[in-house]
């Protein structure tokens, strides 16, 4: 596969492009944040990406979605990096799809119709702790009846308290350390004992933390198998990583971009400020880096396309490079805005924001740099 | 599965089989020092059977130069061929039967501007590794500044008389013709340069070699005193050499530029945890050092993933084509922090500068060398000011 975008995903790349840009700029998120909007993202516009196909990318053709790759996945993500578009996408359309795919025809028959449509929004229930530890989930689900009986705390849910339905990773068997044992639940919102507390972050955006006391699930929420939950997590992950890899990348170009262009309009000591070397080295650095940052990411997709076992490597070597790089895009693009950038007013300050979040999310720069070392076995 | 795809495979398997059957064991192995690369030229010799069987098998075949046409002494593979070409001999680690600037730079420019006649005579002397060729663009005051170069080409009418002085240009003492870059018109700077071919035992050309931190000393100063170049040792128009060096450059830059790949291995922590061992949870036995690895072979293989984006837009006309400044920066940075690494792994052995344990100062050695990488065909800031301008499109200069 060339490392390049062929023709139907350039088109898919200009109508996203089109598209979010038009519909859900950077003063989108600001309206939401100053009326203090209480889900982080409007439904609304989550229904508009439905009516553009958006959200069946990953859902194959014979369950009524597109059945396109994490590559036009990324397509859609880097256009939502780089307007700061607050949307459901990523957990639902692309992470929680992805764990479905690996799971039964009866829950996909459950939650696609809605996540075509536009009416079902998907939280992923992963997080027990602060930093991103998925190899240590000790949450428990204990069999009950005919299926299980779910306790404990989950952290980090995004859109965890406006979400339709959660994907639930807990203990069947084993202890936290063991990849056996792990079991992924379906599990409703209305569930009795289910309990989300919402919290803004950095970004606007809205996380939740959610306590599991005796919910009860039936067996047919197990997304594949009772203790070999991995797998499916894994599908999970690999498609959260990848994808939020792809979104930082549009976060970093968008923060470039902004920056590069103030390089050409603000004036200092009687020139643009974009004429002194010490800023154009920096910038030009910073283009270097981020376009690295892109080919990863789209290495990446394309190994995840092709069921390529090099594919999770490359994943985190995705997460990795994206992270450190939109990092140094909005620590450059803040400090080449000067004191304008340190206003609200001004948008840079935005781009800071979602990308510390988005770099927590599923895993930080040293995670994944630690991973790939694990896997290179040092 | 497509008829291409399948000639694809079947040629895929006849070159698999070709190499098992030529490339002896010996050609097989990581390079170690100086002589175990081939340069040709008049003066060569082979420093064993091995070598000298590899490459009259390659020039048999038109393998030293695969991708050119079969006329110019290559194979005529197609960009896919030669790919297979290279992902081929790469998976068995075979060395590159001959290295030269002749293939790496001249040839490319000579594909390009060369008259009918200059491809079939000088290509195929290349390909079968006749004349070794060196650069001569740099002067002791033009470096970065290039077109502010002063040696003199003067027009006797069938002829130029060359006067002048050049630098740095590497392997000089043992090359056989220089591929120059001399003013023919001192009104115009940019369009008054040309780009000349001349033989190394004209009268008038001197050399004197330069030694460098690593001790080796392959680089001269060239000096030229009333040195006659007859008028069909040109390449391109008269006055328009710096058309012909800048394109030279971009394959320059490309080549240097690889150099961020390694030796293709996929990881440098995996190579020298097995130097410096691990402890009991299976880390590498040096943590601040582990951390700095693990970022390394994120760099590595996202570059590694950058270049095969690079050369697929390359081949499909996509690419920003200022781009190669962006790789040969990237590239080069990138191999010098990998030889920063190698160099602290090795502890006091990689220090010694003759001994065994450091490979006979192959290990101190390349370190240094790789501190010209971005300096060598333009400096790393230079590469930063074409990005700034030709791709940022900032203001000013
Ligand atoms: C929190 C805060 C508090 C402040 N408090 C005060 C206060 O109490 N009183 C007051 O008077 N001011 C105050 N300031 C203003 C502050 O001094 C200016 O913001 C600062 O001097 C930078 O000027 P600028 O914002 O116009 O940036 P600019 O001058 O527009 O600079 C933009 C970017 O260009 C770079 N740049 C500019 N010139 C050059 C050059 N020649 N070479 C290389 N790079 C260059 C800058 O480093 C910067 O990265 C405050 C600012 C902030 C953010
Ligand atoms: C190992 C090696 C092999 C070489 N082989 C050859 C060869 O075969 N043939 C040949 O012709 N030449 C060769 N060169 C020469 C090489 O191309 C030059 O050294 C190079 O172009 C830099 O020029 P300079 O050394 O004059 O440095 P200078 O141009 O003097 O630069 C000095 C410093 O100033 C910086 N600088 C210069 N201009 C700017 C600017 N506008 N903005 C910001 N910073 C700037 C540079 O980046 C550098 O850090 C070789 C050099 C080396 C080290």
């Amino acid at each position: 596969m060339p490392m390049y975008l062929n023709e139907d995903q350039a088109m898919l790349q200009d109508s996203a492009r089109e598209f979010i840009a038009g519909e859900a700029p950077v003063s989108h998120l600001r309206a939401l944040r100053d009326e203090n909007c209480k889900d982080g993202f409007r439904h609304a516009l989550w229904k508009q990406f439905a009516e553009m196909g958006f959200t069946g990318i990953l859902i194959s053709e014979e369950d009524d979605g597109l059945g396109l790759g994490h590559v036009e996945a990324g397509i859609v993500l880097e256009e939502i990096g780089r307007n700061l578009t607050p949307s459901p996408f990523l957990t639902t359309s692309v992470a929680g799809v992805s764990a479905l795919n690996a799971g039964g025809k009866a829950l996909r028959e459950k939650y696609f119709p809605g996540i075509l449509s536009g009416d079902t929004v998907l939280g992923l229930a992963i997080e027990e702790r602060a930093k991103h530890r998925p190899d240590q989930i000790a949450m428990a689900a204990e069999r009950s009846g005919n299926g299980f009986k779910l306790n404990g705390k989950k952290t980090f849910v995004i859109h965890g308290a406006s979400a339709d339905a959660l994907i639930v990773a807990a203990r069947t068997a084993g202890s936290a350390g063991d990849s056996e044992g792990l079991t992924l639940f379906m599990v409703d919102k209305d569930a009795a004992g289910l309990s989300t507390e919402a919290t803004r972050l950095v970004d606007s955006s809205v996380a939740a933390a959610v306590t599991f006391d005796n919910v009860e699930v039936d067996a047919d929420a197990v997304i594949g198998e009772v203790d070999q939950g991995q797998d499916v997590l894994d599908a999970l992950l690999h498609a959260g990583r990848a994808g939020s890899a792809a979104e930082l990348v549009g976060v970093g170009s968008g923060a470039m971009d902004m920056t590069v262009d103030y390089l050409k309009q603000r004036k200092q000591f009687g020139k643009l400020i974009g004429e002194f070397q010490a800023l154009q080295h920096r910038t030009s650095h910073l283009y270097s880096e981020m376009e690295i940052a892109r080919a990863a990411v789209m290495k990446a997709q394309q190994l995840l396309d092709q069921g390529n076992e090099g594919a999770d490597v490359m994943v985190s070597v995705a997460k990795a490079k994206a992270g450190r790089t939109t990092g140094l895009a909005v620590r450059e693009g803040v400090q080449m805005h000067g004191g304008i950038g340190m206003t609200d007013e001004y948008d840079i300050g935005f781009y800071m924001k979602r990308d510390r979040a988005l770099n927590e999310f599923m895993g930080d720069a040293n995670y994944h740099a630690n991973r790939v070392a694990r896997m290179h076995g040092y | 599965m497509s008829d291409t795809q399948i000639d694809l495979e079947q040629f895929r398997s006849d070159i698999r089989a070709w190499l098992e059957e030529n490339c002896p064991q010996e050609m097989r192995q990581p390079v170690k020092g100086e002589d175990d690369v081939y340069w040709g030229g008049r003066n060569a010799s082979f420093k064993n059977d091995a070598q000298k069987a590899w490459f009259e098998a390659c020039v048999a075949k038109g393998y030293t130069v695969a991708d050119w046409p079969k006329a110019y002494g290559g194979a005529g593979f197609t960009p896919a061929q030669n790919k297979i070409w290279k992902q081929e001999m790469a998976r068995i680690g075979a060395r590159p039967p001959l290295s030269s600037f002749g293939i790496w730079m001249l040839g490319p420019a000579l594909l390009h501007f060369g008259t009918e006649e200059q491809k079939v005579h000088y290509l195929n002397q290349i390909a079968r590794g006749e004349i070794r060729w060196c650069q001569g663009y740099s002067e002791p005051g033009s470096g970065s500044d290039l077109v502010s170069l002063q040696t003199f080409g003067e027009d006797k009418g069938d002829h130029w008389v060359v006067n002048g002085q050049k630098i740095w240009t590497s392997y000089a003492d043992k090359c056989d013709w220089i591929f120059c870059l001399v003013r023919t018109n001192k009104e115009d700077k940019y369009r008054g340069i040309s780009f000349l071919l001349f033989d190394m035992e004209t009268p008038g050309v001197s050399t004197k070699p330069i030694k460098l931190i690593s001790g080796n000393s392959p680089f001269c100063e060239t000096f030229f005193d009333n040195v006659v170049v007859p008028k069909d040792q040109i390449v391109g128009e008269l006055n328009r050499g710096w058309d012909v060096a800048k394109y030279l450059l971009g394959h320059e830059r490309e080549m240097i530029s690889g150099g961020g790949l390694g030796d293709g291995a996929p990881s440098l922590g995996a190579k020298i945890a097995k130097v410096i061992g691990t402890d009991d949870s299976g880390n590498l036995d040096d943590p601040m050092l582990r951390a700095q690895l693990a970022q390394f072979d994120v760099d590595a293989l996202a570059f590694k993933a950058m270049a095969e984006k690079f050369v697929d837009e390359m081949k499909a006309r996509k690419g920003h084509p200022a781009k190669p400044n962006m790789m040969k920066y990237a590239g080069t940075e990138l191999n010098k922090q990998r030889h920063e690494l190698i160099m602290a792994s090795g502890g006091s052995d990689a220090l010694e500068w003759e001994s065994e344990t450091s490979n006979h100062g192959a290990k101190p050695r390349t370190w240094l060398r790789t501190k010209a990488n971005s300096i060598e065909g333009g400096t790393s800031e230079v590469m930063l000011n074409v990005i700034s301008k030709r791709i940022l499109d900032l203001p000013g200069a």
